[in-house]
């Protein structure tokens, strides 16, 4: 429930929505150095093909052309880095081919970049680029992912054979069992499906602008990421060579990321290394239809899933086979997707005592493929959720009560799944109950006539999520593969007069960090929130930081904060026993006043804030002057908010066009900050995941042009897409590791959405045969699953 | 290059431009009105939503020179004249019409034409009128809330 103070739990509103009201907000767009050229990059506009010569002659004597750098200038130079890397089911490790900063020797997706001109104008260089000439021997593309590893398609890269990047078994030693229990089951349902290809669209397209200061050797890059010090980590030491304290990079206000931000792109090595190269700043802004070809697209999962289940439809075990698209190059985190972030979550919300996950990943000339909104748990969910449906019908069985069937009890956590991570708490009845209350499951009979009597099919369909954020422990997660740590830091400094500014690692690019992060720090000192600001998004004035994806922000990013918050009180305390001439045991802290218990002496946050900087009565033998505190936390588990989520369709029988009618959620996301935001972004999920089964979907042709380049061909939900969303979070089971009790909810409404929506059509269809059909649900496909079954 | 006058925001405002400059191109890099966005290249999101003479206008659409001598009203000339929130501004942080806030600019512009011809309009119909915004966040819900809120304040 909202409180009537700005601390935790209460509504605040948000102090940055001023700025981005007034139009003040500071995007990297926004930003321009003085004496700035422009960078445009002239890209591949075919698929795959030798690169025989490039001749810039003619360009270089256009007007305005300050440089032209093509892949000879970056020999020396670091490939794009790969940040994970899974080792396969035979222990080899993953295929891992170069990814150079520009095209070399060959292209391999359309968007490949194979030239940048640098000039005064943006005009000029996009003028200059038309004059490079290319010369690039065409060869056949391999854009089908079964086609790509059935032997014999062309190779995306010379030396992988069968574009296989690897093949990962999980658990392996569970292989055989698995089979065996699904031969002797009772009954096996069986879904081959196909989890479509996104492109992730933040409303701002990328920008870099590279700057360099010979006199102290200092580069600075502004980039639109949501974790600079990443890029910094992987620009600095694995592609240009740049020692940290030489380098900052800045992610200033940043207009959504959905995980297209995480990853480090050649662009932003380009305009670092450029400026320095030219003396003088470099910038780059992406175009939407450049965003298209080069922004990392999501999902792109072939796959077949079978459950075994008993004769009261309790789940013995399930098997499932992913062929998951890595497009031509390894992006920064996207060997992990289709596996760790994937693979693990197989046991949902379910008792399963046996799963075998198989998946090959795959290269194909199409765009990278990485992180999306949930990355790896979306599709998890969404073939679980889509199974349990099927199995449902076909034992006829009602699917709320087959999920409750199976489910963890409350009783049953911890809980160890047989996909080796362990939930530490959650109630999966609870949400299940309020989900059936917030969508009238009841009424649901009532309203299905009433559509039928206008002549329209009513579906109504069930999914319940797990997934797993706060990522993650970083000895886990190192054994699995990654490269990085993946902890959280926090400075908390206090001035004088009491007022805080908050260094976080964590970055906030539509979350609202800026007001809820202080709401905390308020909550902890008894202090009004206003006397709390953030900082975020400079490597230049915050300690190293992991920043914000996979639901990580308050539960580890939050956590860093509360340490380094608790280290000021225990500070601070020691202050106020001198000052108050008590034990420090003696000495308690409330509503922003230090007392010693059991007296009437007391003595304000503020006046113990200037002791600290003006230390003339202060223990100084004992503690150093000043206030401030720094912490890195680093998760003992990942954190596993959970939900139901239901939909309810309307389709048109003679069009096939799907109207949602009503959609809720009912999330356990454990303590909640700032009940609104939460919402938020329960509300932005789900809408993303609607845009998923019903309309979005990148195309390629065969010979690997994405059909889907713009806002034209790829369909983008808009408000009159989506309905208005029931969500509830009063379904709270406290993270047990974490001190806020928080769980993160940045990611499940994209996660538990699509599952909802096509379980709703299938439901609404069902009486004509029709089984599945993959997303997304446009009226072309629903009409023609309809009559072909019918 | 020619030269281009227009009033922005109640100011005076000139600049050399091609032939080809976009009137965004003219706020954004001539006179540095950065709180309008570019968010496509095919006039399809609305991030650049100003209002020209009164009409909303995608203005990656429109060349500077067909603004010449145009009254321009952007998102920097929406608060009151005390610098506080004007009235839609308001009700999007009321609401918590924004998140990332870069769609917003547009929305709150495109909000401001609606209102002005439509006083009291349904979910539908504001769910229709945006149908040329596109935001990624907020998935429309309190975007459509706080339009029916600033909706009400106006009314009165
Ligand atoms: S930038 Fe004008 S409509 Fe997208
Ligand atoms: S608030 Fe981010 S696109 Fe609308």
């Amino acid at each position: 429930m909202p409180k009537d103070h700005d601390g935790i739990g209460a509504s605040t509103k948000r102090r940055e929505d001023v700025r981005f009201l007034s139009g003040a907000g500071r995007y990297t767009d926004d930003i321009n150095l003085r004496g700035q050229a422009y960078a445009y990059f002239l890209r591949s506009s075919v698929a795959h093909g030798n690169l025989t010569s490039i001749d810039t002659a003619e360009a270089e004597a256009m007007p305005g052309v300050v440089r032209i750098f093509t892949a000879k200038d970056f020999e020396g130079v670091g490939g794009l880095p790969c940040g994970w890397q899974v080792t396969d089911r035979f222990g080899q490790p993953m295929k891992e081919p170069g990814h150079p900063v520009l095209a070399t020797g060959k292209v391999r997706h359309v968007g490949d970049p194979i030239a940048v001109v640098v000039a005064e104008s943006l005009a000029e260089a996009k003028d200059a680029a038309e004059a490079i000439m290319v010369d690039i021997d065409e060869l056949p593309a391999v854009i089908d992912m079964k086609a790509a590893v059935a032997g014999g398609a062309p190779l995306v890269h010379d030396d992988v054979e069968n574009n296989l990047c690897y093949d990962w078994g999980f658990v392996e030693e569970n292989r055989e069992a698995v089979d065996a229990a699904i031969r002797g089951a009772h009954h096996v349902t069986t879904l081959e499906l196909v989890n479509n290809r996104l492109v992730a669209n933040p409303m701002e397209p990328r920008v870099a602008v590279g700057d360099y200061d010979r006199t102290t050797g200092e580069h600075t890059l502004y980039t639109t990421s949501q974790n600079p010090h990443v890029i910094r980590l992987l620009m600095g030491a694995f592609v240009l060579g740049i020692p940290e304290h030489k380098l900052r990079v800045v992610a200033p206000d940043v207009g959504g990321g959905f995980g297209t931000k995480i990853f480090h792109y050649a662009e932003e090595a380009f305009c670092t290394f450029a400026a320095k190269a030219v003396n003088r700043p470099v910038k780059w802004t992406c175009d939407r239809s450049e965003a298209f070809i080069t922004d990392c697209h999501g999902r792109d999962h072939v796959t077949k899933i079978e459950l075994a289940l008993d004769a009261e439809g309790k789940f013995l075990a399930l098997r499932t086979d992913t062929l998951a698209n890595m497009g031509a190059y390894l992006s920064t985190f996207a060997p992990s997707v289709p596996t760790w972030l994937h693979g693990t979550l197989m046991a949902g919300n379910y008792t399963t005592p046996l799963v075998y996950v198989n998946v090959k990943a795959v290269f194909t000339n199409t765009v990278p493929v990485d992180a999306y909104r949930g990355a790896g748990r979306p599709e998890a969910t969404f073939q679980l959720e889509r199974v349990i449906d099927k199995a449902a019908r076909e034992l006829g069985i009602d699917p709320i009560e087959l999920r409750r069937r199976n489910f963890i009890k409350p009783e049953q956590f911890p809980y160890q799944t047989p996909v080796a991570v362990v939930y530490d708490t959650g109630n999966y009845h609870a949400t299940m109950d309020k989900l059936v209350e917030i969508a009238d499951v009841a009424g649901f009979p009532a309203r299905r006539a009433a559509s039928e009597a206008k002549g329209k099919l009513r579906g109504l369909g069930i999914a319940h999520y797990i997934e797993a954020c706060g990522i993650a422990p970083s000895q886990l997660v190192g054994q699995l593969g990654a490269r990085a740590g993946l902890y959280e830091s926090a400075t908390v400094r206090v001035n004088a007069t009491g007022s805080i500014s908050v260094y976080t690692g964590s970055h906030s690019h539509g979350q609202g960090h800026e007001t809820t992060f202080p709401q905390v720090v308020a909550e902890m000192l008894g202090i009004d929130a206003t006397q709390v600001d953030i900082v975020h998004g400079d490597t230049s004035k915050i300690p190293m930081g992991m920043g914000t994806y996979g639901s990580r922000s308050i539960a580890v990013g939050g956590t860093a904060m509360v340490k380094a918050t608790e280290k000021i009180i225990a500070k601070a305390k020691k202050i106020a026993a001198h000052l108050m001439e008590a034990a420090e045991t003696d000495v308690e802290l409330a509503g922003g006043q230090f007392s010693v218990k059991g007296t009437d002496k007391s003595i304000a946050w503020g006046d113990v804030c200037l002791a600290a900087y003006v230390p003339h009565n202060y223990p100084l033998e004992s503690i150093e002057p000043g206030l401030e505190e720094t912490a890195f936390y680093d998760p003992s588990n990942f954190t596993y908010p959970s939900g139901g989520y239901a939909c309810e369709v309307e389709v048109d029988p003679d069009t096939g066009k799907v109207e949602i009618l009503a959609f809720s959620a009912a999330d356990d996301f454990g303590n909640v900050i700032n009940p609104m935001i939460v919402s938020g972004q329960v509300h932005g999920g789900i809408a993303q995941g609607i845009g998923q089964a019903l309309l979005e979907q990148a195309v390629y042709d065969e010979n690997g042009q994405l059909l889907t380049g713009s806002y034209m061909d790829y369909a983008m939900p808009r408000a009159d897409d989506v309905p208005m969303y029931a969500v509830d979070h009063s379904c709270v089971t406290p993270c047990t590791h974490n001190p806020l009790g928080v769980k993160g909810c940045g990611e499940a409404g994209a996660i538990g959405s699509p599952p909802a929506v096509v379980n709703a059509v299938v439901d609404a269809l069902a009486a004509r045969g029709v089984t599945h059909i993959d997303m997304p649900l446009t009226p072309a496909r629903v009409w023609a699953a309809m009559n072909a079954a019918g | 290059m020619t030269s281009v006058t227009m009033t922005v925001n109640g100011k005076k405002m000139s600049g050399e431009v091609e032939g080809r400059t976009l009137l965004v191109q003219f706020l954004r890099e001539a006179q540095g009105l950065t709180g309008t966005h570019v968010g496509c290249d095919t006039s399809q999101c609305g991030a650049c939503v100003v209002h020209v003479d009164g009409v909303a206008v995608k203005s990656c659409t429109m060349l500077a020179q067909e603004a010449a001598g145009a009254e321009v009203t952007t998102i920097e000339g929406m608060a009151n004249p005390d610098g506080s929130l004007g009235v839609i501004q308001q009700a999007f942080q009321d609401h918590h019409g924004l998140q990332c806030g870069f769609c917003t600019p547009g929305m709150v512009m495109s909000a401001a034409d609606l209102l002005k011809t439509n006083a009291d309009p349904s979910e539908t119909e504001i769910r229709e009128y945006l149908e040329g915004n596109i935001c990624r966040c907020t998935g429309y819900h309190n975007i459509v809330k706080s339009i029916q809120a600033a909706a009400a304040t106006l009314r009165g």
